[in-house]
This record gives structure tokens, sequence and C-alpha cells, in this order.
């Protein structure tokens, strides 16, 4: 367990200056989103699609004030709870999506290094394709289509950042397991008769597992801004299903021309904190993985001074 | 052994292109496969509300929605070779024409962007793998993820809404409708025929109009370019080949310069081109923020609307530059890393 | 090739050495501790002499060779005084430093590969060296001086616009031997040029190293783990140990009459064609944050008394010239009583082994 522990603790303690303050930053970024995701009917003062509150109907682009810290937008809603509310929209989102590369890319991309072959073959081409497809306009096609048949669900858009970002999750488990399935114990394994799943699972699996963590975290920050991109687009989640950050922007641009600027600040400055609390954990994992790119904490040397030589008949001839 | 010298370049460059053939094949099915799983019927989807049965059914037959799947994707695949991507069902216009009418606009925004990228991000990130850990790397790093983190439509709207007006920089479109007026459209891109026209006043116009969406969308790329450029340069500042410079007693200065700079660019330099691909996805969410009329902005009309026909062309077109740029970056590489060409 | 040592020592006539090390010490920053790579190492090197360092991995040599050039990572401190020529080059100012470097002091590494910069040709290699120290020459001067260098190591001129990836591995050693040494260098540290290559190859560089001397009367000093290319290629012969040298004298001396217990043990664990059975020297080396007390090789000497795990050895002249630390050549008066005794050694556990 203290092992467990040690080894979690790893990125702060071995980690030198810089790179441990951007963990430390990053984490605490995060966790401070995660925490309003969580308890956001606790945190948040009023609904995310609420107009009035006892009795009282809330202005129309109001200005911030006591009742309406980050004050209202122009459908009458409270931008404060907007925020809080988008934060779990943005990570049940994510955290699903993810879920779904994981559940669907690990397994084939065992499956795919393992067997290799022409299902390897056609396979990789299908997620090289996606892959070298842009991103954004991948997203754009899946919701497209899947919002036609799902409509602006949570699963819809689930989807299609899972689709977006399969290829990632597929790739690296796939060379992580051409290189894990050339070890001389995996060579020994199949000797001794153990069946295909057996290997895969006992040993393979944990290699390729490695480094999913790092891949997930730096993920979940692009399928953020991914998500925010199609919810300004309107293709995601409408303002009445659910706070979504990228969608309140789009209603937001049009008030900037007003001088309103508490409409659009506030949510742009949610998606630019979380995102970069996910970079910052992402990038500090990934430097503290990487052994090149370590910088550890080396303890100053202190040499004691000379001690007389203890040399007899030193002579120079 | 290879010779000494160029290598096989042009070997290197009809295999790249041959490769090339197979990715295109597999991204038109995806494409095709992925538009049109959609159950519900595309063409309801986009004229629903305009059309009466009897009417649809007809653009039905005539767009050869009732053919089989097989065929209907041999139709898409074999046009597509003759360069023929489709029409838009809500304003039955050729797709191509639409590209022509709209991707000077998208051009000379991408290019504008990925220029001051590139000005901007390749230094600081260079200064940032150089000085690690000092002041100035973690400013330059800090900024690298912040310009990442911030939607472009943010940072459109944090400049329209505080830099806009200071400065006198205009938030929409493209042009004033007089220079519009004045301007020969002879290539399509209105920077370009402003500056074939001569006029001060139209370039003028022209130029201050592309500032804020350029910065913006280039903001985008600038972040990725600073890291990518950074991460190199550590790595390779700690080559072996540096040290044995060091161990001849070249200067600081030049091993910097020389062995790390230039090598730490080569790998940079197709990631580099690769960006295009994040640039168009950019350019999409940048034009509606400007109203900027690009490509990009007539695909958001035209998923708003459902037109199956416009998005399925366009974002056809989209993937075939992708692929393109790609091919003409890989030979680039060829011809600045020679190890790659034998 | 038989090493006629009359000749040598009247050949190296005792002016003044090219380097002269005293007590050098090279401790590395760790997370744990420092690790003394190289703690109190002294010797001197004639000009056109060549000294064979030798050891097991991880026994410092490689250390000692580079803190001489001064090319130590961070975290690292070096102590201790090396005169080159009259002077102290541990404390010159990094510029001076590396103006000494390439012109005066060389360097050859193991792996030549990843030496050479894959982007430029050889001749951008060389253009570049000799500009440094030399920037009066002209283009054309400066290619007859790259090509000649490139002709003693044959090298034809034909290949010298070529990449590096473009040669074979024994070429591109002597490549790299050719660029430490155009500009002429009187000492050069050469860190085992030989182990990466294949046998046929490591022969011609020993032949190539052997000329250095004749031709340059530059001074090398050779870093390698193979005891054969010591006695092929050096004068003269220095045994490390866990940062420290044990014994070290002309290489005639020392292998016909090792004094040291681990010069003994090295010699006797190298192959040979009547070899018959391996020889391996039990036990691993120290843990050099925390090096035993006493003399370093203690725990594994054959021959160790209690006075070994106790004390430092003394320093002191071998029979037949040279130096040696052990107590079992004494001094024996600085030796406690009980000291002689031969020290009761734990029995070494498998976990050492590894």
């Amino acid at each position: 367990m203290r092992r467990v522990a040690a080894g979690l603790l790893k990125p702060f303690t071995e980690t030198a200056g810089l790179a441990r303050w951007m963990l430390v930053a990053g984490v605490l970024l995060t966790a401070v989103f995660v925490v309003f995701a969580l308890f956001a009917p606790w945190v948040a003062p009023y609904g995310f699609a609420q107009t009035s509150a006892h009795g009282v109907a809330f202005p129309k682009l109001g200005h911030p004030d006591s009742q309406h810290w980050f004050g209202t937008d122009r459908l009458f809603f409270d931008v404060f709870s907007r925020v809080i509310w988008g934060a779990r929209t943005a990570l049940e989102v994510v955290v699903l999506s993810i879920f779904f590369c994981v559940v669907i890319g690990v397994p084939l991309g065992l499956a795919s290094g393992y067997y290799g072959g022409w299902f390897d073959r056609i396979v990789v081409l299908v997620m090289d394709a996606m892959y070298a497809f842009p991103s954004f306009l991948l997203a754009i096609v899946f919701s497209f289509l899947l919002t036609n048949v799902y409509g602006g669900s949570v699963v819809a858009v689930s989807l299609s950042l899972t689709a977006v970002y399969i290829p990632q999750y597929f790739r690296v488990v796939r060379n992580t397991t051409l290189s894990a399935k050339e070890a001389t114990y995996v060579e020994a394994a199949r000797a001794i008769g153990a069946t295909d799943g057996r290997i895969m699972r006992r040993y393979l699996f944990g290699n390729v597992i490695q480094s999913v963590p790092v891949l997930g975290t730096l993920n979940a920050a692009d399928a953020i801004l991914t998500l925010a991109g199609l919810g300004f687009l309107g293709l995601g989640i409408q303002s009445t299903d659910a706070a979504e950050w990228g969608h309140d922007l789009n209603r937001a641009l049009a008030d900037a021309g007003g001088g309103v600027w508490w409409t659009g600040l506030y949510p742009g400055l949610a998606i630019v904190l979380l995102v970069t609390g996910l970079t910052l954990v992402g990038e500090g994992l990934n430097e503290t993985l990487n052994p090149t790119l370590r910088r550890r904490r080396l303890l100053p040397v202190v040499m004691p001074g000379r001690a007389a030589p203890n040399l007899v008949e030193e002579e120079r001839s | 052994m290879a010779r000494a010298g160029s290598g096989s370049l042009p070997r290197y460059i009809l295999q790249r292109i041959l490769l090339v053939i197979p990715m295109i094949w597999v991204i038109l099915t995806v494409v095709f496969v992925v538009l049109r799983v959609a159950p519900g019927d595309p063409v309801s989807a986009a004229l629903g509300g305009k059309l009466n049965a009897q009417a649809l059914e007809q653009r039905r037959e005539a767009l050869g929605f009732n053919r089989p799947l097989i065929a209907q994707y041999w139709d898409y695949v074999s046009s597509v070779m003759h360069l023929d991507f489709g029409t838009t069902f809500s304003d039955n216009q050729p797709v191509l024409r639409v590209i022509r009418d709209n991707g000077g606009a998208t051009l000379s925004l991408t290019v504008a962007a990925f220029v001051i990228a590139l000005v901007v991000g390749i230094p600081l990130g260079l200064l940032a793998g150089r000085f690690r850990d000092s002041v100035p790397d973690v400013v330059i790093r800090l900024f690298g993820i912040l310009s990442y983190a911030a939607p472009v439509f943010f940072v459109g709207f944090l400049l329209q809404l505080y830099v806009a007006g200071p400065l006198g920089l205009p938030t929409s479109g493209d042009a004033s409708p007089i220079t519009v007026f004045q301007v020969q459209p002879k290539t399509h891109i209105l920077l370009l025929d402003a500056l074939l026209s001569g006029n001060g006043a139209a370039i003028q116009d022209v130029l201050k109009h592309l500032v804020l969406p350029a910065t913006t969308l280039g903001l985008l790329i600038c972040g990725i370019f600073i890291r990518l450029v950074r991460v190199n340069m550590l790595q390779t500042m700690q080559a072996d080949y540096v040290e044995a410079a060091e161990a001849r007693g070249i200067s600081s200065g030049k091993v910097t310069w020389r062995h790390g700079f230039r090598n730490a660019l080569v790998p940079v330099i197709t990631v580099v081109g690769l960006q295009f691909a994040l640039l168009l996805g950019g350019a999409v969410l940048t034009e509606p923020t400007f109203n900027w009329p690009g490509i990009g902005s007539k695909l958001v009309f035209y998923i708003n609307n459902r037109d199956y026909g416009a998005v399925q062309g366009i974002i056809t077109i989209f993937a075939l530059a992708v692929v393109l740029i790609s091919v003409i970056i890989d030979i680039v590489n060829a011809l600045i890393d020679p190890r790659v060409r034998f | 090739m038989a090493i006629d040592v009359s000749d040598r020592t009247v050949a190296i006539s005792p002016g003044e050495p090219v380097i002269s090390a005293r007590d050098v010490r090279v401790w590395y920053g760790t997370t744990r501790g420092a690790i003394r790579a190289v703690d109190g190492v002294s010797f001197d090197l004639a000009p056109g002499e060549t000294l064979g360092l030798v050891g097991e991995s991880g026994c410092g040599k490689s250390t000692l060779g580079r803190g001489l050039m001064g090319l130590l990572p961070e975290g690292a401190k070096r102590d201790g005084q090396v005169l080159f020529r009259g002077q102290d080059i541990f404390s010159l100012s990094a510029k001076e430093s590396y103006q000494l470097r390439g012109r005066e002091l060389g360097m050859i590494f193991q792996e030549p590969l990843t030496r050479l910069n894959p982007l430029m040709r050889i001749s951008q290699h060389f253009e570049e060296t000799i500009k440094q120290h030399e920037p009066g020459l002209s283009k054309d001067e400066i290619r007859e001086r790259a090509l000649e260098a490139l002709r003693l190591m044959g090298i034809p001129p034909t290949r010298y616009r070529s990449y590096p990836h473009e040669f074979s591995g024994g070429m591109r050693q002597r490549l790299m031997i050719a660029l430490a040494l155009v500009l002429r260098p009187a000492f050069v540290v050469a860190d085992e040029p030989t182990t990466a290559l294949d046998v046929l190859v490591e022969a011609q560089i020993v032949q190539i190293l052997n000329d250095l001397r004749r031709n340059f009367q530059t001074s090398l000093l050779l870093i390698t783990h193979n005891v054969g290319i010591v006695a092929e290629a050096c004068d003269r012969v220095a045994v490390m140990y866990a940062g420290r040298i044990v014994e070290q004298g002309t290489v005639a001396e020392v292998f016909k009459n090792p004094q040291h217990p681990y010069t003994r043990e090295l010699l006797r664990s190298t192959i040979s064609l009547s070899t018959t059975g391996l020889n391996y020297i039990p036990g691993a080396p120290p843990d050099l944050v925390d090096p035993p007390d006493g003399c370093r090789f203690h725990p594994r000497c054959p021959q160790a008394m209690n006075v070994c795990a106790t004390q430092n050895p003394v320093n002191m002249e071998r029979p037949g010239g040279g130096r040696v630390e052990c107590w079992l050549l004494g001094p024996d008066e600085q030796v406690p009583p009980g000291g002689k005794q031969p020290l009761k050694q734990e029995e070494l556990t498998v976990a050492d082994e590894a």
C-alpha cells in the first residue's frame, strides 16, 4: 500500500523546480472543477435553466451584482450557475468519451498488435485515415450524424468525441503491444503453453496500460475544447438541456457588440482554466515518466577538503 | 551503401505519392460510410420543410438516393476522381463553386495565421528549450499552454471586446463594401486582388480586416509550435553529437545554433506541416466569430441547414487537401534530412 | 607486439610531463547523495606516451576522462589539480576551457555514429572545428588540413562531402579520430574507442592509435576494459578500481609482476587461447555513494587482512617502478597490531552477485 502511495507521489517528490509546481497547479485547478462538477446542485446558487427565484424574475443581460455574481445573459439565466453546471456537463461528456475510448481502443489495439495479419492492416489503415483527418472536422461530421439520430444529448456528443480520439488510444496501445510482445518473458510464456488471452491479460496489459493515463489527461484537455467548439457551432447540447460553455459563448458573441462582457468572459475563463489545469497535469506526468525530459532534484555535491596526501616517497625523477 | 549526395530523391517522391492512393481511398470510404449510415433521409432533413412529399421523392430520385448503396458509393468515388464534389441541396450550387467563391478568404486567413504562428512560436520555443527552467522558459511555456487552452472563439471575443475598439480594427467581414466594390475578383483571393489592383486604400482596408482573425487563429497554432519546438530543443541539446562538438571546443553559441536549433527544427518541420489539419478546424470556428466569408462560415451554414450534399462535398475536399499537404511535407522533409532518402 | 621496456624508459625522458594530475576527484550529484566516481587519482603523462586506464565497468575510468576534458553532466563537481604543460586546467574559466578543447585537448568517444551530426556533411564538421580555432585560414587551407587528416586515417578524399550515416562503423571511428586530431592536440582522451567495433576493425584502430605517438608525439589516455588492447597499444597502464588507481606502471612490469590483488585477478580473468577454465572475481564493485571503509577492494580480495577493512592503504612506489596501494606491501610501520591477520570475510550472498 505504501509502495502504491509512494509511486503516486513520485511525480511530486522526484521532480525539481518548475515541473513540480506546474503539476501542483494543474492538479489544484482540475480539482476545483471536479468539485464544481460533483457538487453542482449545492455549489450553484440557481439551476442552469432557471429564470426566476422567489417569484422575482431575473433581469435580461443584468450586470454582475450581489444576486448574480457573474450577471445574467439574454435568456435570463444566471451566468455563475451556468458556469458551475457547465463544469458538470464538460466532465460528464469527457469522462464518458474517454471511458468509451479506453474500453474500445485498448482491446482493439491489443488484439491488432498481438495478432497482426490482415485484420491488423485494415484496422491500422482505417485508424490512420481517421487520425490524419482534421480532428475537429471529424468531430463535426460525427456529431452531424449522431445528433440527427440522438439529438443533442450527452451520450451523442460523447460518442462523437470517442470517434475522434479512438485512433490515438489505438495507436499507442498497438505500438506498446508490438514492442512488448517481443519480450523474452512473453516468448517463455508461450513456450509453456499460455493461451493468447492469458498472455494479453497478464503480461501485455500491464505494460500497455501505463501509457494511457498521460494520454487520457491530455486527451481530456483537447476533448473539452472540442466539446466547446461543437457547442459554439450549435452542434452540441442545447441550452435548455444542460449548461455548456461553448454554446453560451456563441450567444455571448452577439452581446460583445453592446459592451456586455460578463456573458462571455466567465464561461471562456472556465474553459481556459480547466483545459490549462488538465494540460499541466498531463505535461507534468509526461515529464515525470519520460526520463530524458525529467529534471531530477539532485542533491548538491559537497566535497570535504583535500586530505593530506598519504603518499610514501613521492618522488619526481 | 548509398552514394554521397542527393540519394534517391525522385524515387522517394514517387513512392510517397503512390502510398497516398490507398489513404485517399480509405478517407473517401470513411466519409461516405459515416455520412450515409445516418438513419433518416438526408433529403428530407435538408429540404423537408420546403418541398412536398412528391417533390421530395423526385429529388431523391434525381440525386440517386434510391439506388443501392454500393452504386451510390461508386458514384461518389468516381465523381470525386473527376473532381466533381457534388451539389448542395439547399441552394443547388456545385460544391466546387462554393469553394471557389469562398476559398480565397479561408486561404488568406489560414496562411496569415500560419505565418504569425511561425514567426512568434518557433523563436519562443527555441529560446524556452535552450534556457530550460529559466524565467523566460516558464513564461513562454505558460503562454504556450494558455494560447492553446483558450478556444478561438473566446480569444476572438476578447479581442473584439478589448482590442478592436482601442486599435480601431474592424471585427466583421473581410473588407468594407466599398473595397469589395472597387476590387476586381481576378484570383478570388481578396488580398491578392487588392494588391494587384494597386489601390492603397483597398489594401489597407483588407489588411485591417485580416489582423484580428489571423491573430486569433494564429495564437491557437502558436501554442502548439512553442511546445513542440521546446521539447525538440531539449532533446537535441542532450544529443551525443552536441557533446562531441563541445569536446572539440566549438563555442557555446555556435553549438546552440548549428547543432541545437537546426537539428531541433528538422522534426519540427514535419509536425508543423501537419498542423494544417488543425488550422482548418480552427478556421471553421474562427470564421463565424468574425463573420469571415470563408468556407468555414459556409460549412456552418450548411450544417445548420442539415445540407448533406454540401457537407459531404466540403469535408471531402478538406480531407483531400490535408492528405495532399502531408505528402508535400514529407517531400520537403526528405529534401532537408538526408537520412530519409535512402 | 613486444614492448621493449628499456627503450621506453629512455625515450620518455624526464622532461616536463604533458599532464600532471594530483588528487583528482569527480563526484556526481544524485537524488540519493554524491557518487564518488573518481576519488583521489594522481598520475603523470609524458609527451608521446600512451597510458592505458583499465578497470571494470563503473570503476570511474570514463568519468576521469570526461572530468579531465571538462565534459561533466549537471550536478557533478570536480576537484584537484591537473597541470597541462604547467597550467592548471581545472581552474580555467569556461571560455579558456573552450579554447583549449579541440586544439590542445582532444577526445575520442565510444560510439561514433551518434557523435556526428547527422545533418552535416563530414566537410562541414571539419570546417567548423578548424575555423573555430584557426579563424585566419582560407577555405582551401582548411580543406587541405582536413583531407590530410583523413588521408592519414585511410579515408579517401572522395568521401569528404558524404554524410555520417553513409560510412561503416570502422570508418566512422576513423573519422572521429581524424576530427579529434586535425588540430594536432597534445593530449587526447580515447574513451573505449573500440568497444563498439568488431574485432578486425578493432585491430585497425589499435594500429592507428599506435601510430599516433610515433607520428604526432600525441599523449594518449586510452580508457578501456580490454586488457589485451592495453598490452598492444600502451606504454604504461593504470589499473582503476572504485574510483582510485590501485596500481600503475609500465605495461611490461605491471603485467609481468602485478603487485595488487585486483590487478592479478584482472589479468587472470583475461581469456586467451590457452584458457581452459573461466576465472572471475566474485562479488560486485562497491556502491560509490557510500564506499566501504579502508581499502575499497577488501570485500572481494582473496588476501584481505584486518587492516584492510579499517584503514586506507598507502600509495607507495612499487618494486620495479610505478605506484601501488595495498597493505600487502606495507608500509609495515603503519599497520596496527593484529592488522596483518587474515580478514574474516562474510559469505558473499547471492544478491551481491547480481
